[in-house]
C-alpha cells in the first residue's frame, strides 16, 4: 500500500498544507476587508489592520446604511435581481421545453435552437447593442436591467438538457389522459424539475447582483444605479462628483473604513446564497453537460 | 442509443408524423403550443440579439448620430485600415492576445495540477474545506475584487506590499501602475479567481478512473507517482483537451471586467484590451463607426475560432456541446 510508505506520508503532509494554504489566500482578501470595515478609521487609515479587526466598532456600518443613496442603489439591485430572475426563469422554462424535443416531434426544432445557439456564437458587439438601447428608448429605465439579459440561452440549455433526462413516461401518460403540452408543462414537468429551477436561479441571482456595466453604460443619473455600479463608480472610479453630495457626506464616502464595509455588503448576499450554490453547481454543471 | 429509442417510439406512437407530403402550416397548427412557448424567448433574441446585429453596418460607415443609419456615408473598408493602421489599435490588439494567452494557459494547468493534488487528500472534511474556499471567488465580481486588490496591492500600505517590504525588504512593488507589473497581476489575479471552479470538471473526471486500474498498477508495485504518472494523468486528457480547445474562442476576450475595474491610464499602453478600448473610443468619445469596426473584428475573429475550437473537440476528444 502506497498509503503507509514514508516517502507518500511526507507528500501527503506538505500537499495538506499546501493547499490549506492554498485555499486560505482565496478568502484572506475578503477576509482582510471585512476586518477593515470593522475597524476604527485611525486603525485602518494607518494601515495596522491584518485579519483582526482593531478597535471594533460598527461605525462604517452605520454610516453606510445612513446613506440614502448607497440605500436606493441596494434596493435597485434587490429589484432587478428579483425581477430578472422570474423572467429569465419563465422564459427558460417555457423555451426548454419545445427545444427538448427531438426534430421529429416538434417540427422547426432544429432552425429555433440553431437560433438560439448562434447568439452565443456572434454578437453585434458594444456599439451597435447600446444604439439598440437608445432607438428602442430603453435609457434611463430600470427594465433595461432586465430586458437585455431576460434570456439567458446557457441556462435555457441547462434546463433543456435537464428536461431531456425527465422519463418519457410521464409526459406520454399526461398526454394520454388529454392533458394539453401547457398543462403537461405546467402540472408535469414543473413539480420534477424544482431542483433544476432552484440551480438556474441562483446562477441568475449571482448573474444580476453582479452586474454593473449595464448600470454604468444605460442609466444616466448615478443616483439610479443598480449596488454594483453604485460600487464601481465610488470605489473603482472614485468618482463621488456625479453623486452630488455635500463635502461632509463626500469625505464620509470615501473613508477606508466605510470603503470597506460597502465592498463587504456587496459581496454580502453572494457569501450568504454560496452554500446553496455549491451544493448546486457541480450537478449544474453536470445536469448541462452530459448527454447520452 | 437514445435517438435509436425515441425513432422507434416515434414511428409506433404517431406514425402519422413521418410522410414527407404534408405542408408546412399542418405542423404550425398541430404544434402551436410548441411555438406559442419558443415566441417570448425569440422575441427577447431578436431585438437584443439578431437587432444588434444588423446595427453592425456602421462598421461600414463614417457613422453620424444626427444621420442615422440610412444618411451616413458609406465608407467601404476604412474603418478596417485605420484599425490596422492606428499604433494604439494594434498595441490593444496585441495586448489583448498576450494577456489571453497567458491565463488561458495557466487556467488550465493550474485546475489541473490543483484537482490532481485535492484527490490526493483523503480526509473528507479537508477536501470539503479546501473546496469551499477555493470556489469562492468565482462568484464574486470584479467590481468587488477589483475593490479588494486596489486596497491590498496599495504601494500606500497595501497588505501584500507590507508583507513583502517586511519579509523581503523590498521597496513597494507599484503592482497597478506600472504596465509590465500590471500584466502580471492581471492574469496572476485572473488565475487566482477561476482556478478553484476550474478544478470542478477535472474532479469530476478524476471520480470516473476505475478503480481497479490503481488496484492493478498496486499489484505491480507501482509507487503513487508511477500511478499519477500513468493512469490519473492519461485519464484526464481527454478533458484537458476539451476545457483547452473551448477555450481558444477566448483569444480576443481578455477579461472586460477585470480590465476596466483595475487599470488606469498610467497602464494603457501594456493593459488596454480591445474591449475597453472600444468603451472608451466609441461611447466616450463618440467614434461609433471605428467603435463597431473593432468590434466586428473581435466578433468574427472569436466567431471562427469557436467553431474551429468545438470542431477540434468534437475530433479530438469526442465531445458536443448540443
Amino acid at each position: 500500500m502506497y498509503h503507509k510508505s514514508p516517502a507518500y506520508r511526507v507528500f501527503n503532509t506538505f500537499n495538506t498544507i499546501l493547499l490549506i494554504v492554498l485555499s486560505l489566500l482565496c478568502v484572506i482578501p475578503l477576509l482582510h476587508v471585512f476586518a477593515v470595515s470593522l475597524s476604527a478609521k485611525a486603525a485602518a487609515d494607518a494601515n495596522i489592520v491584518g485579519l483582526w479587526p482593531v478597535n471594533f466598532t460598527l461605525d462604517a456600518y452605520k454610516k453606510t446604511t445612513n446613506n440614502p443613496i448607497f440605500l436606493n442603489s441596494m434596493w435597485i439591485a434587490v429589484e432587478r435581481t428579483v425581477i430578472g430572475t422570474l423572467l429569465t426563469l419563465f422564459l427558460a422554462f417555457l423555451a426548454a421545453y419545445p427545444l427538448s424535443k427531438e426534430n421529429s416531434a416538434f417540427r422547426g426544432r432544429n432552425i429555433y435552437a440553431w437560433m438560439f445557439v448562434f447568439t452565443m456564437l456572434f454578437n453585434g458587439g458594444l456599439v451597435p447593442f447600446y444604439m439598440v438601447i437608445q432607438k428602442i428608448g430603453l435609457m434611463d429605465n430600470f427594465w433595461v436591467l432586465v430586458l437585455p439579459g431576460a434570456v439567458n440561452v446557457f441556462l435555457t440549455i441547462l434546463m433543456l438538457n435537464f428536461f431531456r433526462g425527465v422519463p418519457k413516461e410521464l409526459e406520454e401518460a399526461a398526454l394520454i389522459d388529454g392533458a394539453g403540452h401547457f398543462r403537461t408543462l405546467f402540472s408535469i414537468y414543473l413539480p420534477v424539475s424544482l431542483p433544476a429551477i432552484a440551480t438556474l436561479a441562483l446562477f441568475s441571482m449571482v448573474f444580476h447582483w453582479n452586474s454593473w456595466f449595464d448600470g454604468l453604460l444605460y442609466i444616466g443619473n448615478p443616483k439610479q444605479y443598480p449596488l454594483a455600479t453604485f460600487l464601481q463608480t465610488v470605489i473603482i472610479q472614485r468618482d463621488m462628483s456625479s453623486m452630488s453630495m455635500n463635502p461632509a457626506d463626500l469625505a464620509l464616502i470615501s473613508q477606508k473604513t466605510v470603503k470597506s464595509a460597502q465592498i463587504f455588503i456587496g459581496a454580502l448576499p453572494i457569501l450568504l446564497v454560496y452554500p446553496f450554490l455549491q451544493k448546486f453547481f457541480v450537478k449544474g454543471l453536470v445536469m448541462g453537460s452530459v448527454k447520452e | 442509443m437514445s435517438q435509436q429509442q425515441t425513432l422507434q417510439h416515434d414511428d409506433i406512437t404517431i406514425p402519422v408524423v413521418k410522410p414527407k407530403g404534408k405542408p408546412l402550416f399542418y405542423y404550425l397548427i398541430k404544434q402551436w403550443p410548441f411555438h406559442i412557448m419558443v415566441l417570448p424567448s425569440l422575441a427577447f433574441l431578436l431585438i437584443f440579439a439578431y437587432l444588434p446585429m444588423g446595427g453592425l453596418v456602421m462598421a461600414f460607415q463614417n457613422y453620424k448620430p444626427w444621420l442615422g443609419l440610412t444618411g451616413s456615408e458609406w465608407v467601404g473598408l476604412d474603418q478596417f485600415r485605420y484599425l490596422f493602421e492606428r499604433e494604439d489599435s494594434l498595441q490593444v490588439i496585441w495586448n489583448t492576445v498576450i494577456i489571453a494567452v497567458f491565463k488561458m494557459i495557466l487556467n488550465l494547468f493550474a485546475p489541473f495540477v490543483f484537482a490532481i493534488l485535492l484527490n490526493e487528500i483523503r480526509k473528507q472534511l479537508v477536501k470539503r474545506f479546501v473546496q469551499t474556499l477555493v470556489y469562492l471567488p468565482h462568484f464574486l465580481s470584479w467590481v468587488i475584487l477589483g475593490g479588494i486588490l486596489t486596497d491590498l496591492l496599495s504601494t500606500e500600505g497595501g497588505l501584500v506590499n507590507r508583507l513583502l517590504t517586511g519579509l523581503f525588504g523590498i521597496d513597494p512593488i507599484f503592482f497597478l501602475g506600472n504596465g509590465n507589473w500590471f500584466r502580471f497581476t492581471v492574469i496572476l489575479s485572473d488565475v487566482w479567481k477561476e482556478f478553484g471552479f476550474g478544478t470542478v470538471v477535472f474532479l469530476a473526471a478524476l471520480a470516473n478512473i476505475n478503480p481497479s486500474l490503481y488496484e492493478a498498477a498496486e499489484v505491480d508495485g507501482a509507487s503513487r507517482w508511477k500511478q499519477t504518472l500513468h493512469i490519473t494523468v492519461p485519464s484526464m486528457i481527454p478533458i484537458a483537451i476539451v476545457v483547452g480547445t473551448l477555450a481558444l474562442g477566448n483569444v480576443l476576450n481578455a477579461g472586460f471586467d477585470q480590465i476596466f475595474n483595475l487599470y488606469n491610464p498610467l497602464v494603457y499602453a501594456k493593459g488596454d484590451i480591445i474591449d475597453t478600448f472600444v468603451y472608451r473610443t466609441a461611447i466616450l468619445n463618440g467614434e461609433m463607426g471605428f467603435g463597431t469596426a473593432i468590434g466586428l473584428f473581435k466578433s468574427v475573429i472569436s466567431f471562427v475560432l469557436v467553431v474551429i475550437s468545438y470542431r477540434l473537440a468534437y475530433k479530438l476528444a469526442n465531445y458536443r456541446i448540443f
